[in-house]
């Protein structure tokens, strides 16, 4: 009945839809990627810093996060606010986010409006100047975004204690937002050196997705950002010094606002380095094997079958500069304990190690993530979020292709290989328990 | 700057005009709405029944039309449930149903290229045709929904926007989504499930949305399939009620935690609405237009209260709801809300300022191709466009009805419309 499509789908891929893709790092340092998608008349731009929560000094945590509120609010040629009143006033949407590695500012607008949009990011490049009373104000908005997200809320306390209890470096430790007592602490001063440090066209990486002339665009770019200077960066962290492998760690709270406890179970494990490697590209299989759909082993073993989950996730960023964790994260059912999930969880790690996983297993998970990658060309955001994410994590936006085609290369034996590396002394185990009334 | 602006008013008129909806409805009276996309071999289809939300609970107090939905996809008569979620994931289609207000609805996300298309599709028509509504399955839903509910009244949004819903709609349908309870859960039973799906999911009262790489032909097959041995007629009537005049009340509720949470707002705005455009430029200047927005500038950039405040509106067949909402320290409930209160109360007295007026303009019409410019996003807008029958074009009179607007348009509207001592409050974590 469908037979026909694929001719004309055939025919139209020739065409310039998804054109091309240029790259150019401009001589003081700035990388600069263009993707033109003519589906529709947008574009999306992410300029992204390499600066995040690892970067941080103790007594400091939450510095990235909060410049990143900082941002909006003025240069000498673009007073305090003025930012989203423009791109707004363009028809555009923007915000940003902080990350553990990164600082991500974008914008999704009109295709025509881009080089204004772009302008008013190089502004803010080099010129940015807010005043005390601005960053005051803002840090009450901070310390409530705090309480929204974190104090409040369940999830957000125990992904804080994962993180706490995975590691002993004081910048791995600390939470995105930093701890409540530094958000009371930090200075404009601080902000201020942690802006003139990290903010540079060397430490940047602009990805551009859109209905744009990939090679204007560049042009327009140079003509924007080619003369900010360069500056010297700062070293950044040392965070290899935690060998993957000690005690294992154990952590709980008991002031969540929550009905039934959360659990998670989180091993350190590698990150990818290079991509020829074999483990990484198993643990992420590993990780959709589990819980990556809805008849993956989590969802039908333990939320349908025994019923002793309400819900399960797992979670593992290959792409991650420091150490990352291998989660699983889960809420025990009415009358399941928080311990009796974890044995469970463990139980299904312990199955995979001993016995592996089934070639059907293997395949749909393997389907998933072929449709996946047709899936995310819908969105242009979603694409420039993977060729952003590869930059600044080390690779480069061409390893897209590799990595796909390694990750349908793992095997049943490389799945359980990656299954038995999640072992007690790797794992941290955090249960957030409802607070006592 | 300001020929930055001028841009953009001028965009959307050419921009638009590409969105090319075809529209027919089939011999049983299903209507169907397509936008050819073959750029990317995907299939986005969204199924909605009209009359089969929780609107239209044979009890009030029950769930009935959201376990029906959400049993669906839950296995059919010849595919239990384990096997019927393996055959979706095998081919990576992304079967889903859930119940809304009005109607309840099936979508599915496909490879369009035929082994694909042809097997989802099979499985969208089963679970439409033959669910299995397993009366296992049907107790672990139901333990499951009793735990998540209890589960999200720790949550203050939740529970502030469910109090809401019952201070706004005391005695009207739009209430029964808000009357969720563990009784209600547990009331319902699988012969409620069959009587509901048997009587309100029909050819008759379908509204099927598609987007992506299929032509006409292709579509026009595509939607008798999907449905083919479902019955040809609704047995029930799908008529609302108008919603009484609203009457402000107030509640104030303890809840552990850092924050309160605060929901304001009242019955205000139809689908059809004669002053449609008007509410909702204006709304974008109150505070649907983030920073742009006065209650945003005053209760987050001068005090400092709030992450976020946001006012929303929610048409629906009758009047659906203008909801302002946001969260603060408990100790900043009463002065944040004063200042919320105030905000509110100049602008409907004063309206817009021309400035203002000319910033909703510029955002809402130059944003207005971000809208749609996924064919997820797309797709939602066909179905809207079905299920409320509005024109084929209004995708392009939307941008130009707003340009048209006049400061006096705005203040006279809300003036008429809205007053703030209709307003219903509800504050969650009341010190």
């Amino acid at each position: 009945m469908y037979a026909k499509f694929l001719i004309p789908v055939l025919c139209l891929l020739a065409q310039p839809v998804w054109a091309q893709t240029l790259s150019q790092t401009l001589s003081n340092g700035l990388k600069v990627i263009v993707k033109e998608d003519r589906r529709a008349p947008v574009a999306v731009s992410q300029l992204w810093y390499k600066v995040g929560s690892i970067d941080e000094q103790t007594g400091k945590s939450g510095l990235s996060h909060a410049l990143e509120h900082m941002m909006f609010k003025g240069t000498p040629s673009v007073p305090s606010g003025e930012f989203s009143r423009r791109v707004a006033a363009l028809g555009g949407q923007n915000n940003a986010y902080t990350d553990r590695s990164e600082t991500v500012y974008y914008e999704h607008i009109a295709a025509a409006n881009l080089p204004e949009v772009l302008k008013l990011e190089a502004d803010r490049m080099r010129n940015l100047n807010f005043s005390n009373r601005d960053f005051l104000n803002e840090m009450n908005v901070i310390r409530e975004e705090r309480r929204q997200r974190t104090e409040d809320s369940a999830a957000g306390k125990m992904w804080e204690q994962v993180f706490l209890s995975s590691f002993t470096l004081p910048a791995m430790r600390a939470s995105v937002i930093g701890y409540m007592q530094d958000l009371h602490t930090l200075k404009a001063a601080d902000l201020r050196s942690w802006y003139k440090q990290f903010y540079a066209p060397n430490n940047a990486v602009l990805v551009i997705v859109g209905d744009v002339d990939a090679r204007a665009t560049l042009q327009t770019v140079e003509n924007l950002f080619g003369n900010i200077p360069a500056k010297p960066l700062p070293k950044r962290n040392h965070l290899a010094a935690e060998p993957a492998e000690r005690a294992p760690a154990y952590a709980e709270t008991e002031s969540a606002v929550t009905h039934r406890p959360l659990v998670a179970l989180s091993f350190r494990v590698p990150a990818l380095k290079q991509t020829s490697e074999r483990l990484p590209y198993a643990l992420d299989v590993l990780s959709d094997i589990l819980a990556g759909h809805s008849s993956s082993r989590l969802d039908s073993r333990l939320v349908r079958g025994k019923q002793m989950l309400l819900s399960a996730d797992t979670s593992y960023d290959m792409l991650s500069r420091e150490m990352p964790l291998f989660s699983i994260t889960a809420m025990p059912s009415e009358n399941v304990s928080p311990q009796a999930a974890l044995n469970a969880l463990r139980a299904e790690i312990r199955d995979i190690a001993e016995h592996g996983v089934s070639e059907d297993e293997l395949k749909r998970v393997k389907a998933w993530s072929a449709a996946a990658e047709v899936y995310e060309k819908d969105e242009m955001s979603a694409q420039a979020d993977m060729m952003g994410r590869l930059e600044i994590r080390g690779f480069s936006y061409t390893d897209e292709a590799e990595i796909r085609r390694r990750l349908q290369q793992v095997s049943t034996d490389d799945v359980q290989q990656a299954a038995k590396l999640l072992t007690e002394r790797r794992s941290s185990t955090v249960i957030v328990f409802p607070a006592r009334q | 700057m300001k020929s930055f602006i001028l841009a953009a008013a001028l965009l959307p008129a050419a921009a638009f005009a590409d969105i090319n909806i075809q529209r027919w409805h089939t011999p049983q009276g299903t209507q169907v709405l397509l936008v050819e996309r073959h750029e990317n071999p995907i299939v986005d289809v969204e199924i909605s029944f009209k009359g089969a939300g929780s609107v239209f609970n044979p009890d009030s107090s029950t769930q009935t039309a959201e376990f029906t939905a959400a049993l669906l996809t839950d296995g059919t008569k010849s595919l239990d449930e384990e096997a019927f979620n393996r055959r979706s994931n095998d081919i990576a289609a992304d079967i889903a149903s859930s119940s809304g207000q009005e109607t309840a609805t099936v979508s599915l996300r496909s490879l369009s290229q035929s082994t694909n298309l042809t097997a989802a599709l099979a499985l969208l028509n089963e679970s439409l045709t033959a669910p299995r509504f397993d009366a296992a399955v049907f107790a672990r839903r139901k333990q499951q929904a009793v735990t998540a509910l209890k589960q999200r009244e720790t949550t203050p949004d939740f529970t502030a926007e469910r109090m809401f819903t019952r201070l706004i709609y005391p005695h009207h349908p739009y209430g029964n989504s808000a009357n969720i309870t563990v009784a209600g859960l547990e009331k319902v039973s699988l012969d409620d499930i069959r009587a509901f799906h048997r009587s309100r999911y029909a050819k008759n009262n379908a509204v099927i949305a598609i987007v992506g790489d299929v032509t006409r032909i292709q579509a026009e097959k595509l939607a008798a399939a999907a449905l083919d041995g479902l019955p040809d007629t609704t047995q029930t009537d799908s008529r609302i009620a108008p919603v009484d005049k609203p009457q402000a009340r107030t509640s104030e509720m303890p809840f552990a935690g850092e924050q309160a949470h605060i929901v304001l707002g009242m019955p205000l705005i139809q689908r059809n609405d004669p002053d449609y455009y008007a509410l909702v430029a204006g709304n974008y200047i109150l505070g649907g237009g983030g920073f742009d927005s006065r209650l945003m500038k005053k209760l987050r950039d001068e005090k400092g209260y709030t992450y976020g405040v946001y006012s929303i509106l929610e048409p629906a067949s009758q009047a659906g709801p203008l909801r302002i909402e946001y969260s603060t320290q408990k100790k900043n409930a009463r002065a944040s809300l004063a200042n919320a209160r105030s905000v509110i109360e100049t602008f409907i007295a004063q309206g817009p300022t021309e400035e203002e007026l000319k910033q909703a303009k510029a955002n809402i019409v130059g944003g207005f191709p971000l809208r749609f410019d996924s064919n997820a996003k797309l797709v939602k807008y066909l179905s809207l466009i079905g299920v409320y029958n509005l024109p084929d074009d209004y995708l392009q009179r939307y941008p130009e009805a707003v340009s048209k607007l006049t400061v006096q348009q705005i203040k006279d509207a809300w003036r008429r419309r809205v007053n703030l001592s209709d307003f219903s409050t509800v504050v969650v974590g009341a010190e």
